[in-house]
């Protein structure tokens, strides 16, 4: 901000566009939590048809949430690489978080392909339908974060690099992005594991 | 010396907009004030098509046995109104209210995120219009055993499943047709709007408040909208999920809501009133907000007990998350929950009596001036808690299963959002006309506004409540002639009527007084907070320099000391203050930076409509248009500095 701006600016010392992302973030745990809820709700009922435990592959879910998971790493790296003022590497971290997530994404497509094939199809019963709807959501998620990761790097290219400043910065992004792996855990936990 | 920055016209890739004059300047404005006068307008646009469609169902009910509408007719026009008033007409004028006002009464120069207050005004727009549409592309088909298809005409080819869209009704096969597709996406896109304005006054009250202005000294209405906000953030993504369900249901085959496929048609009921509680103190807390400025300024006191106002403002929004089932005590719960509910919707009167006697505690022994705001206020209190009362009773469970679904109801509701929320709206309307135009009101005709108003409106609301105790159903287009109901069906009407001329009134003396009124002095009503330090209108800097604040209603203190008994004396050099706030908002004295106008909001929300229409009519092409936008809007909003730019200007000069 220019000097001759007399207005005070953030008297919480939280920079106002980060205050606003964890806003932001606080209704996405209602968006979740109503979905989790719904599928909690209609998971101990009986229901026709096949079931999700007759056709997912475990081992393979696992390997796709550990690539998620270290997308959150390679995030933080990429983040501390810019705290060091390193663009060159924070460009890289920045990519290989968006093509973890991409993976992640590929993983997911496969699955509901597979899953579609062996008819567990979205209006097969009411468990299908909460698992694509809720499912999806996060893919969806995550899809809107790869996009805000790749538009990062593309920024990157230009001259000036990336700053921890300004519209939309990298922290603000990788708040989101933390978001959505957290979540995954959660989902994962409630729709696979449990 | 005066200046203002001119914002650099040329960005990146796209030419800024650059108008400040013409509908262009409207149209890319991210100024809170214009942004909030637009809100007003097409909230009030709205108000006047949900009372067209209330004057139209009762003429129907005018008479027993009426043919005026069909069934399916009214059946779409209760819907329309109740989802009209509700979304597009109570909570954007008080969205209209929170963006012009807000930033005033916490010494900002606008909102946190100026260009995201513009994005969400025109999600409102194109949700609203979309809604609409409807009666242009929507159909309405009839069900089996239902409304012959020959009598859904063209006023019943909107929605018909009732605002609150209750299921298995709303779903496919009792509601066929795209009508109701239209109900469920329209109100998703609207909730957009509101969730995105919830982020941003959120933030802007915790990071904008200028020097001194603590928590504790923020004016009450301030202090509503943050509760708002607050219910509008954690509603509704609640609502969100429930309609994406309803839409799966009807567009992809899903069965959440249908038990033919597992599903639970109380499941949408839970959901819908989890939000639709806090959704009725969405509606009714701005007015609270509003009604505790207008009372100590006219009542010439300070506002008695301001922590128990805010902190019982707070406490009915934090309840009003757990009172949700007493809309539900004729559904399938059990007795414990109906006990509970029961017992929390009469907790919940609590906090609302500490506000009215709060209220009265501020009136009482002051010296009072019946200006028209102060007539709305003193109105709002009384028919609020006319209304709040025969709330209460739907807590005793037995005689609320008995009220269920009769004019009762409508009747307590009606007191409570139109005696309620609607007086404190135009109590505001009036109180802050001055400073928005400039111009005073005409005082009479505020006044004539006011009595008709508030004698149409207990003619049309009061008897209802003798129509619901003995009988009369709601959401239902005729009765009897036997049930000797037609005496009060028609006082009803006629009160209808009335409170439909008290409305041209007002609409003439607002255009008359815009144009014609005397100029306003620029602190009108002898008032108490920061907003009305600043010149009327308020100029589009709105501060010349952060106003520094010491303590609550500042405004006042630096106005007024007190004598040897507690009395308020107006201090020597209070007329030459007022002079040089005045002459000192006129001239700012330093550069003044201003967020820049953008195109990108109203591309950026063009893109939902098509999105919607691309699930109805499950058209690829018309999702493709729809995402096109949100891409050329997202991508320009990206790369388009907001005020950055404007530094570097600043630094060559």
């Amino acid at each position: 901000m220019s000097s001759s701006h007399s207005y005070p600016h953030e008297p919480t010392g939280v920079e106002t566009r980060k205050l606003g992302m964890w806003v932001f973030l606080s209704t996405e745990i209602l968006f979740f939590g109503t979905l989790i809820t719904t599928f909690m709700i209609f998971k101990g009922r009986d229901f026709p048809g096949i079931k999700l435990t007759d056709v997912y592959d475990i081992p393979f879910t696992s390997i796709s949430s550990f690539i998620l998971l270290m997308s959150s790493l390679t995030m933080v790296l990429a983040h501390n690489a810019l705290e060091a003022n390193d663009q060159e590497k924070t460009r890289v971290w920045l990519l290989a978080t968006a093509m973890l997530g991409a993976v992640f994404l590929a993983g997911q497509i496969y699955e509901f392909t597979e899953f579609y094939h062996k008819g567990f199809e979205l209006s097969t019963n009411i468990f299908s339908s909460t698992f694509y709807v809720l499912t999806g959501f996060h893919g969806l998620h995550v899809f809107i974060g790869v996009v805000l990761l790749l538009a990062l790097w593309g920024i990157g290219q230009r001259q000036k690099g990336l700053t921890l400043e300004g519209g939309m910065n990298l922290e603000f992004v990788a708040l989101y992005w933390h978001f959505v792996d957290i979540v995954w855990i959660v989902l994962f936990t409630v729709v696979y594991l449990i | 010396m005066t200046k203002i920055i001119e914002p650099n016209k040329q960005s990146n890739i796209f030419k800024r907009p650059s108008s400040e004059t013409g509908i262009w300047s409207w149209i890319t404005t991210v100024d809170h004030k214009r942004i909030g006068i637009m809100y007003g307008y097409a909230a009030f646009f709205f108000l006047l098509i949900g009372g067209l469609e209330a004057l139209v169902l009762r003429i129907q009910l005018s008479q027993p046995d009426n043919n005026f509408l069909t069934a399916a007719e009214y059946n779409a026009m209760f819907t329309m109104h109740g989802t009209t008033m509700i979304f597009l007409a109570i909570m954007p004028i008080s969205a209209a209210f929170f963006n012009y006002l807000l930033p005033l009464q916490i010494g900002a120069r606008d909102v946190a995120f100026p260009r995201l207050n513009a994005l969400s005004f025109w999600i409102f727009i194109f949700g609203g219009a979309f809604l609409y549409s409807t009666f242009i592309f929507g159909t309405a088909g009839a069900p089996d055993g239902g409304y012959l298809a020959e009598e859904v005409g063209w006023l019943g080819s909107a929605p018909n499943g009732g605002w609150f869209g209750y299921q298995p009704n709303a779903g496919l096969k009792y509601s066929p047709g795209t009508a109701m597709d239209y109900w469920a996406i329209g109100l998703q896109i609207l909730g957009i709007a509101s969730l995105i304005s919830a982020f941003n006054f959120i933030t802007t009250i915790i990071n904008m408040r200028t020097k001194g202005m603590r928590f504790m000294r923020m004016p009450v209405f301030t202090w509503m909208t943050f509760a708002v906000s607050f219910l509008l953030a954690f509603s509704l993504p609640i609502i969100a999920i429930a309609l994406f369900y309803v839409t799966f249901d009807r567009k992809f085959g899903t069965t959440f809501f249908l038990t033919e496929g597992g599903g639970d048609p109380v499941l949408w009921q839970h959901l819908f009133w989890l939000f639709g509680h806090p959704e009725v103190y969405i509606l009714i807390l701005p007015a609270f907000g509003i009604v505790s400025e207008v009372l100590p300024t006219f009542a010439r006191k300070p506002l008695f007990g301001y922590a128990a106002i805010v902190f019982a403002g707070f406490g009915i929004a934090f309840i009003g998350f757990g009172v949700w089932a007493h809309h539900m005590f004729a559904s399938a719960i059990s007795p414990v929950a109906q006990a509970g509910f029961g017992l929390s919707t009469m907790v919940i009167a609590v906090p609302t009596g500490v506000k009215i006697f709060n209220w009265l505690g501020t009136i009482w022994g002051g010296k009072i001036k019946l200006n028209t705001p102060m007539l709305f206020s003193l109105g709002f209190i009384g028919m609020f808690v006319i209304g709040g009362l025969s709330g209460v009773t739907h807590s005793v469970v037995p005689a609320d299963t008995q009220q269920t679904d009769t004019y009762y109801i409508v009747a307590h509701f009606h007191y409570v959002l139109f005696g309620g929320a609607l007086f404190g709206i135009f109590s505001g309307l009036y109180y802050w006309f001055p400073k928005v135009w400039g111009k005073m009101y005409n005082e009479t005709l505020g006044k004539i506004h006011f009595w008709l108003m508030l004698i149409g409106f207990n003619l049309t609301f009061g008897p209802m409540h003798w129509l619901g105790l003995q009988g009369q159903v709601r959401r239902t287009w005729v009765y009897a002639e036997e049930t000797n109901l037609q005496f009060w069906n028609i006082i009803v009407t006629i009160g209808a009527f009335i409170i439909a001329v008290s409305i041209i009134v007002f609409m003439i003396n607002w255009i008359f007084s815009k144009r014609n009124g005397e100029k306003a002095p620029f602190d009108p009503w002898d008032a108490r907070t920061i907003e009305w330090t600043i010149p009327s209108p308020t100029p589009v800097w709105n501060f010349s320099k952060a106003p520094e604040v010491k303590s609550l209603d500042d405004f006042w203190h630096s106005k007024y000391d007190e004598d040897e008994d507690g009395r308020a004396v107006r201090k020597e050099s209070t007329d030459q203050m007022l002079v040089e706030l005045e002459e000192e908002g006129l001239n700012p004295s330093e550069n003044i930076v201003l967020p820049n106008p953008s195109y990108f909001p109203i591309l950026l929300a063009a893109g939902l409509p098509f999105l919607g229409y691309a699930v109805i009519y499950k058209s690829i092409p018309l999702a493709l248009i729809g995402t096109l936008f949100l891409l050329i809007g997202g991508f320009g909003w990206g790369t388009e500095p907001l005020e950055e730019e404007v530094e570097e200007n600043l630094e060559h000069e």
